[in-house]
Parts: structure tokens; C-alpha cells; sequence
């Protein structure tokens, strides 16, 4: 049984061991140098003697039982030395010990699995405001790597979004020694209150919030930064539907930008989904065969329940009944994720921060005037170029759908992430 | 009101026919399940080309709508670049002089020049190359934003059709009555009675390299595969810049119905026929891969005319790997023959009642 798992975060390492502790062949891989995906990236120390961890190396397709990798970390020529010689690696073999994914070569490989575990974690999603693609804006996910290389920032710093996240990435700030000017929550915190049900089964998330007391004095809610001007930066008070009722101008020099998460979903463009993420029954099973999908690629609920996840993804795909302890952990984090999903809804009136100039997409600076009155997604790109650049759309599509009343085609690419020409044409051939 | 004529299908050939239509002062209604531009005609490469045809009515067709295109595409990143074709083995020297030669006799504008000049033209080619054409017609548009060019101040409306009769369409939404109806659905349009059949296409994109490419240059074999009706993976090289800098790179062949799974095969052979033409190609990142099925008769023509089985029936698709280029002949045409013009070329070469079409 070989099982692949893409992705190193909690639900992918989870996924991993659970399914090499069943017995299973495991190869885990993942783009970044080291385990641990957004939230434990370089503390989660990673091991198991059943799992291989591929690093620098990215998953960009899935074809039929073979997911398609490249490595990341080698310099080109290189990469197309080894791939000129017909190299054909040693990924094809049942079974690869620690030794030898060191030596792994570089360039296209090909993995094949029984089944494949997607948990690709998820990106922030930043909405536009004049200034936003000015210097000085960075996206919060940004924010917090910045944090973990310890570089420190002498600055006068403004959060702004929406959702719990906002706090751990405004302490991270504070600690790398800058001037927390303010953390504005859009939401307001009155809509918690229905959730009483969420919040009671997830009381250990209440006592998280204890871990950021040092930046709550900071928070305002119901407030956005609505505009970026050098380093004068309009702050409003917001109605329930994010729409400025008031405003008042701070100063600061970087602005950090998080409203809620979009799910990495491009590895399977055609998987049923549910809004942005993929569908998954009770096993974590996608509507794809053998494949299987789990943490925030299914929903948004913090790092224990995409473990719990995990979890079951793992055992699930190995065979196994999942363990009672994640069932019930999965049933907990759902409550607490749609909870989270219902209280820090985006809400249409960020529509009316921007004027007609505001850059919606920034690598093909396409502005909110240039959008055309198209009715499907690939109509607008390709009528005024939004979400055709470097990025793909994945700062700017959903934004630019919401904008224009388009449904969003939930980030269907084919290839999840660009590969060089050299690299396609030195695939290696498909043995049929 | 009622309109005299429902078009179904809003892709760049349905609009083409709208706006001859309503330039002819008939009422159209535009109908499709997707709105404008939502099929093929957003899934290729928006090139004009007279250069891949042999002499024939397809030729005389392709001649006709490269002098209407620049009118109409006005807005829609018309560019008058030219093409290149290149020959990259020796063997393929003789065929394509032979094919340029018998192409100007039918009054393609097309050069053959010395290596030495495709290079000089091309920077970034491959030196290895041993024959080049140069053909001044061949041009490039942006396909979405001509049809919706085609459309302006015709109404679409969004709804799927499930029977036509030529005098009513039965919709999702209720019949609409019509004086006549015209069948532009594309690689669908055989669910209206026509033999047309999907043929599978990928094109990849890169990030951009503004500059780096100046036509739309190809490899001479692509003339092979366009009128080969073989179900197995043919690819040529088709490589040129858009207006944005990113370099379109295709195009594979391929009947696997309406199957829209990418395969690493296809990809492959794409990319090798690219960086053999232009090997500074091989660091560039591909961003993505799209395709479509272009919409294809079994005797590779288009079928433009009257339903003889149900008048009130025209047809107007079978485009193939070319739809973009023909489209406002075809939309002329049609019109002219609906009012009784004279017709801008002969059109019984495209008439509905040939024995491959009628089924
Ligand atoms: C700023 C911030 C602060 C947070 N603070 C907390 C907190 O305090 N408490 C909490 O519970 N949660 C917190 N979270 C949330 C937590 O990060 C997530 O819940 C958790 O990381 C989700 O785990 P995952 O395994 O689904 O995805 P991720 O952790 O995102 O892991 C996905 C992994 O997949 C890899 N990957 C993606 N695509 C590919 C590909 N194509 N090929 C190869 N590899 C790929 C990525 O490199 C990444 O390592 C925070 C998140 C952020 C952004
Ligand atoms: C990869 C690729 C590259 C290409 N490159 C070029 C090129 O460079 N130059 C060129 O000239 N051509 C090119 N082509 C071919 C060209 O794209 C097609 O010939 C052309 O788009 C066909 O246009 P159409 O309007 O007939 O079909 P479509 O654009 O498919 O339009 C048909 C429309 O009908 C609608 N429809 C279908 N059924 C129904 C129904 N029952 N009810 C309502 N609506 C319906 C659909 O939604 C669709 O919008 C390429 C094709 C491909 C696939």
C-alpha cells in the first residue's frame, strides 16, 4: 500500500504517521524546506520511520495514480543536466529509505500511489483599498514569516482583516520589536454570540485568546483600514455590512492585510466542492477515487482540528476505522469552523472602500474600472486581463468575482504551480 | 416582439452572424447557456491565419474574412504580426516551398526567406532551422473581446437550448418563437442535427517575456495534423507573444469526445516542439494549461447554409482549429445567402447536404 501525502502541515504530518503507523508506504512531500506547514513550520521537527519527507518539493498535478513533483531547491542547470541524461530518479520504487531521499535527484518526478492525501493548507486572502498595492501592505500569512525568520521591524504596524488569526500575527509583530499601532477586526464581536453551541464544545479556543493579551488592548473592532496613503492610513468604523460609517487617519508604515483564508485547492481542479473547499464524506474521502483531502483545504478551523483531520484521512486511507478521539475532535473543530466561518464572514460593503482607479489584481494591474460586465470567470480574465498574471488569481479572483457578480470558479487550474517548459519536456515517458 | 432570427451559440461564430445579420436590419436574439465567449471561443489562441491552408474554399474563405477582421476587431488587440513557419529537418524543406508556391498562386502573401532572415526576424529562434516562410497576412485578436465586440447592441440572453424546429427554439426558460433560427453551438451543434464533433486542443501559457517573440511562428508540420482526422495525439509547434507578454505555446490534436482531463503526454510533446524552435524557451515558467474541443466536420470544412431537412433551420459551425479566422466571412455569408445577396465566395463548398454532414 503506498500512500503519498502532499503537504507538511498539521493535517499532512497527521495524515502521514497515522497511515505509516498502519502499516502503509508513506511519502509526505512538501514545497518548503521544513515540516510543519504556516503554523508549526520550523518547530514541528518531523520523523517517522515509515514516512519519507520529500522537501523543496512541489506537487502541480495529479494524473490518474501518479501525482506529478519537481524539486525546488536545485539550481537549473542542474535540473536539466540530470534530466537531459534520462535520469529517472528513485522516486518509481516501492520504497525509498532517509538516504536516499537525500540524494534524490532534481527536475519532474513522477510518484505513484494507491492513495493520494491532499492537505495543501490554505493562503490569506487580502482585500483591496486604495494603497493596498502600495509599499508598506503585506498580507498577514507574509507578516508571520517575516516573524519567523526573526527579522525585527522598528516600524509603526497596523493589522487589519478579520478573524482570530489577526491576534497571534499582531503578537508576533510586537515581538520582532515593532509599534503595534492597532488591530482592526471588521467583524463584530456581538455576532459570537450566536454561536453558543461552537464555542461551548471549543472552550480550550477561549483560553488561547488568553496567549494575545498582550496585543487585545489594541484591538478595535468593527474597523477596517479602508486607504494607505505613505504613511497616513485612513482607519473607519464599519456598519454590520462593512460599509464606513466614520473615519479617522492613523500613522503607520506597514499595514498587515488577513481576511480569512482561500483554500489551495488547484490540485484537483474537477473535486465536488462546497463554496471554496473540497467536499469530503465522513472518511475524508474527495469525490476524486482514492483520493482523500484534509485540514483547511476543507474548511478553516485551526490546527487541531486539520490534525484531527489528519488523522482520520490517514487511517482511512490505509484501510483502517478512524480512532474514536479524532471523530470526535473533527465533530467539535466543524462546529468551531463553521461558527468561525458564519462570525467572520466577508461582508459585501468592502466593495465601497475602493475607487474607480483601486488596483484589484496587481501583477496585470488591472483597477476596479477596467472590470467588464462578463457573466463567467474566464469571460472577465480574459476581457480585462484580472487574475491572468503571475499569481494566477489567487489574490486577487475571488475578490474580482465578488466584484462584479461573476460566480468564482474556485481556483480550477490544471497546473498548481508554474514549472519551467524544460521541466515538461523532460517528463519522463508514461509506461502504458 | 419576436425576433426574425434566433442565433444559439454566442461564441465568436454566433456573433459573428448576429452582427451580419442586424447589420442587414433584422431583429436577433443571441442565445446561450453560458453567455458570450463561454465555449471555444475562449479556449484558443485568437489567430487570423491565411498561412496553414491549402488552396481550396477554406483558403478563399480565410482570404475573405482577414480583409473584414480589422474593421470589426477594433478593441479586441488586433495585431497585424505576421506569421513565420519554419521547417526543422531537412526533409521538410521541399514540402513546405512546395506548399508556399501553390499558396501564392492562390493569392497568399507569403515569402520564403533565408534562414539568416527568419533569425534576423526572430532572435530568439532556433539557428538550426533550414526553410522559412514568412507570411505577411496572418494576424492575432483576442477572441473574447472580439465576440463581445461582434455583440454589442445585440441582446444575449442566457438560456439553454434543448430542440429547435427553425421557427421556434424550446428553452430552459420557455419557447421562443422566430422567424428563423441559426445553429452556432459550437462543438454542440451536433445535438441539432449536423455531423460535428469535438477535437480536443491545449495550449500552454507562460509567465511573460514581453518582446521576446514578435510573430506567431510555427513549425512547418502543423500543416500535416490540421488536415489529418487521425483519433491519436498530434502536436506541432505554434509559438507567439500576446499583447500581455506571456507566450502561447500549442497546439495539440486529439478525438477523445469531450474528455478535458490534461495529460502529461500532451504537455510534453507541446513543450519539446517549442524549445525546439526556441530553446531560450525551456527556463520559462508555464503558468498554466486550458484547452478546448474545436468543433469539426469529418471532411474538415465548415457547414454554413440551410438545413434542407428544416427550413428555417441554418447552420453555421464545423470551424475546427479556425473559427476565430473565419468568422466574418461566415457571418457574412450566412447573411447574404438568408437575404439573397450576392455571396462573397462561392458557397456550395460549406452547403449542409453534404453526406459527411447530413446524419
Ligand atoms: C498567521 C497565522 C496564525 C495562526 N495561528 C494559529 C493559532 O494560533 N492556533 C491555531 O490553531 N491555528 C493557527 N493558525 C492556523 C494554522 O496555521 C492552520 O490551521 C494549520 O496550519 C492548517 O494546517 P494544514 O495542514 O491544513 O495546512 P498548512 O499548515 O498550511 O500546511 C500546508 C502545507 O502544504 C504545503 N503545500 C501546499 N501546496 C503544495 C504543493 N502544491 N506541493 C507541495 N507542498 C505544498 C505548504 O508548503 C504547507 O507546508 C494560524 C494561521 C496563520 C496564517
Ligand atoms: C486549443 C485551441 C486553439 C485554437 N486556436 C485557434 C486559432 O488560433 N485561430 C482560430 O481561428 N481558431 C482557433 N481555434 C478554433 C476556434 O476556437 C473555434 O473554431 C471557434 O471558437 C468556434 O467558435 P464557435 O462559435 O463555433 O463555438 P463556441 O465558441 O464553442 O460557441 C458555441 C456556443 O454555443 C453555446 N451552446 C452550445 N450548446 C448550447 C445550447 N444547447 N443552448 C444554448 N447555448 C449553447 C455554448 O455555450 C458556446 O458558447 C482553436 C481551438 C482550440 C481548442
Amino acid at each position: 500500500m503506498r500512500i503519498v501525502v502532499v503537504g507538511a502541515g498539521p493535517a499532512g504530518m497527521a495524515a502521514a504517521r497515522t497511515a505509516a503507523d498502519a502499516g502503509a508506504s508513506v511519502v509526505m512531500v512538501d514545497s518548503e524546506p521544513e515540516a510543519g506547514g504556516q503554523y508549526l513550520r520550523g518547530r514541528a521537527r518531523f520523523g517517522h520511520a515509515g514516512v519519507t519527507h520529500l522537501k523543496n518539493t512541489e506537487a502541480w498535478l495529479v494524473e490518474g495514480d501518479v501525482l506529478h513533483v519537481r524539486r525546488t531547491d536545485l539550481p537549473r542547470d542542474e535540473t536539466s543536466r540530470l534530466a537531459d541524461s534520462g535520469w529517472d530518479g528513485a522516486l518509481d520504487r516501492e520504497r525509498l529509505s532517509q538516504d536516499e531521499t537525500s540524494r534524490l535527484a532534481p527536475g519532474p518526478r513522477r510518484l505513484r500511489f494507491d492513495a493520494l492525501i491532499i492537505a495543501t493548507g490554505a493562503y490569506d486572502r487580502p482585500l483591496p483599498f486604495p494603497g493596498w498595492d502600495g509599499p508598506g501592505v503585506i498580507t498577514a500569512g507574509a507578516a508571520q514569516a517575516l516573524a519567523k525568520q526573526g527579522v525585527t521591524l522598528a516600524e509603526r504596524v497596523v493589522v487589519t482583516g478579520t478573524g482570530p488569526f489577526l491576534l497571534p500575527v499582531a503578537t508576533a509583530l510586537q515581538d520582532l520589536g515593532a509599534t503595534l499601532v492597532g488591530v482592526y477586526e471588521a467583524s463584530s464581536p456581538t455576532r459570537w454570540l450566536r454561536e453558543a453551541r461552537a464555542i461551548t464544545a471549543n472552550r480550550h479556543k477561549i483560553g488561547e485568546l488568553a496567549r494575545y493579551r498582550k496585543v487585545l488592548p489594541r484591538l478595535e473592532t468593527r474597523s477596517a483600514v479602508i486607504a494607505k496613503h505613505g504613511d497616513r492610513v485612513t482607519v473607519a468604523k464599519l456598519d454590520g455590512q462593512w460599509r464606513p460609517v466614520s473615519h479617522r487617519t492613523v500613522q503607520a508604515d506597514l499595514v498587515c492585510i488577513g481576511y480569512g483564508f482561500l483554500p489551495r485547492t488547484d490540485l484537483l481542479p474537477d473535486a465536488r466542492r462546497t463554496g471554496d473547499f473540497y467536499d469530503v464524506d465522513e472518511r475524508q474521502r474527495t469525490s476524486v477515487e482514492n483520493v482523500y483531502a484534509a485540514g483547511e483545504v476543507t474548511g478553516i478551523g485551526g490546527a487541531d482540528l486539520a490534525e484531527a483531520e489528519g488523522v482520520i484521512a490517514g487511517a482511512a486511507a490505509a484501510g483502517q476505522d478512524p480512532p474514536a478521539k479524532a471523530v470526535e475532535a473533527v465533530r467539535r473543530g466543524r462546529l468551531f469552523a463553521q461558527a468561525l466561518a458564519r462570525a467572520h464572514a466577508v461582508q459585501p460593503g468592502w466593495q465601497t472602500w475602493l475607487d474607480p482607479d483601486t488596483t484589484v489584481c496587481r501583477c496585470e494591474k488591472v483597477r476596479l474600472e477596467d472590470l467588464t460586465d462578463a457573466v463567467s470567470m474566464r469571460e472577465l480574465k480574459l476581457s480585462s486581463r484580472v487574475a491572468m498574471g503571475r499569481c494566477q488569481g489567487r489574490i486577487c479572483g475571488r475578490n474580482a468575482a465578488d466584484l462584479t457578480g461573476v460566480p468564482f470558479d474556485g481556483q480550477r487550474r490544471v497546473i498548481a504551480v508554474p514549472i519551467p517548459l524544460g521541466e515538461l519536456a523532460a517528463l519522463p515517458e508514461e509506461k502504458s | 416582439m419576436q425576433p426574425d432570427v434566433v442565433v444559439m451559440g454566442a461564441g465568436i461564430i454566433g456573433a459573428a452572424c448576429a452582427q451580419a445579420l442586424k447589420a442587414r436590419g433584422l431583429g436577433v436574439l443571441v442565445v446561450d447557456r453560458h453567455g458570450p465567449a463561454s465555449g471555444t471561443s475562449a479556449a484558443g489562441e485568437g489567430n487570423v491565419l491565411v498561412s496553414d491552408k491549402e488552396p481550396g474554399p477554406e483558403l478563399g474563405l480565410a482570404l475573405a474574412s482577414r480583409d473584414l477582421w480589422p474593421e470589426l476587431a477594433e478593441d479586441a488587440e488586433w495585431e497585424e504580426k505576421g506569421g513565420l513557419v519554419v521547417a526543422t529537418t531537412s526533409g521538410a524543406v521541399v514540402p513546405l516551398q512546395a506548399f508556399a508556391a501553390a499558396q501564392r498562386a492562390a493569392g497568399v502573401d507569403a515569402c520564403e526567406i533565408t534562414a539568416a532572415d527568419a533569425l534576423a526576424r526572430e532572435p530568439h529562434l532556433n539557428p538550426e532551422i533550414t526553410a522559412a516562410v514568412h507570411y505577411l497576412q496572418d494576424a492575432q485578436l483576442n477572441p473574447v473581446k472580439a465576440t463581445r465586440t461582434l455583440l454589442r447592441g445585440i441582446e444575449v440572453r442566457r438560456t439553454e437550448v434543448s430542440k429547435t424546429d427553425g421557427r421556434s427554439v424550446m428553452t430552459a426558460d420557455g419557447v421562443i418563437s422566430c422567424g428563423a433560427v441559426v445553429n452556432a453551438t459550437g462543438p454542440w451543434a451536433g445535438n441539432f442535427g449536423v455531423n460535428v464533433l469535438p477535437r480536443r486542443g491545449v495550449v500552454l501559457v507562460t509567465t511573460p517575456i514581453p518582446g521576446t517573440i514578435r510573430h506567431k511562428v510555427y513549425d512547418a508540420d502543423y500543416v500535416g495534423a490540421v488536415a489529418s482526422g487521425d483519433a491519436d495525439l498530434q502536436t506541432s509547434g505554434v509559438v507567439e507573444s500576446t499583447q500581455a507578454g506571456t507566450v502561447l505555446i500549442g497546439s495539440s490534436r486529439q478525438r477523445k469526445g469531450f474528455d478535458d482531463t490534461i495529460e502529461t503526454k500532451v504537455l510534453k510533446a507541446l513543450a519539446r516542439k517549442a524549445i525546439a524552435m526556441f530553446p531560450m524557451l525551456s527556463d520559462v515558467p508555464v503558468m498554466r494549461a486550458y484547452g478546448g474541443f474545436r468543433p469539426y466536420a469529418p471532411d474538415h470544412l465548415p457547414i454554413i447554409g440551410e438545413d434542407p431537412r428544416t427550413p428555417g433551420l441554418w447552420h453555421a459551425t464545423g470551424h475546427e482549429g479556425a473559427g476565430v479566422g473565419l468568422a466574418p466571412a461566415t457571418g457574412r455569408l450566412l447573411a447574404q445567402l438568408f437575404t439573397g445577396e450576392d455571396p462573397l465566395v462561392d458557397p456550395r463548398p460549406f452547403r449542409v447536404d453534404r453526406p459527411e454532414v447530413m446524419v
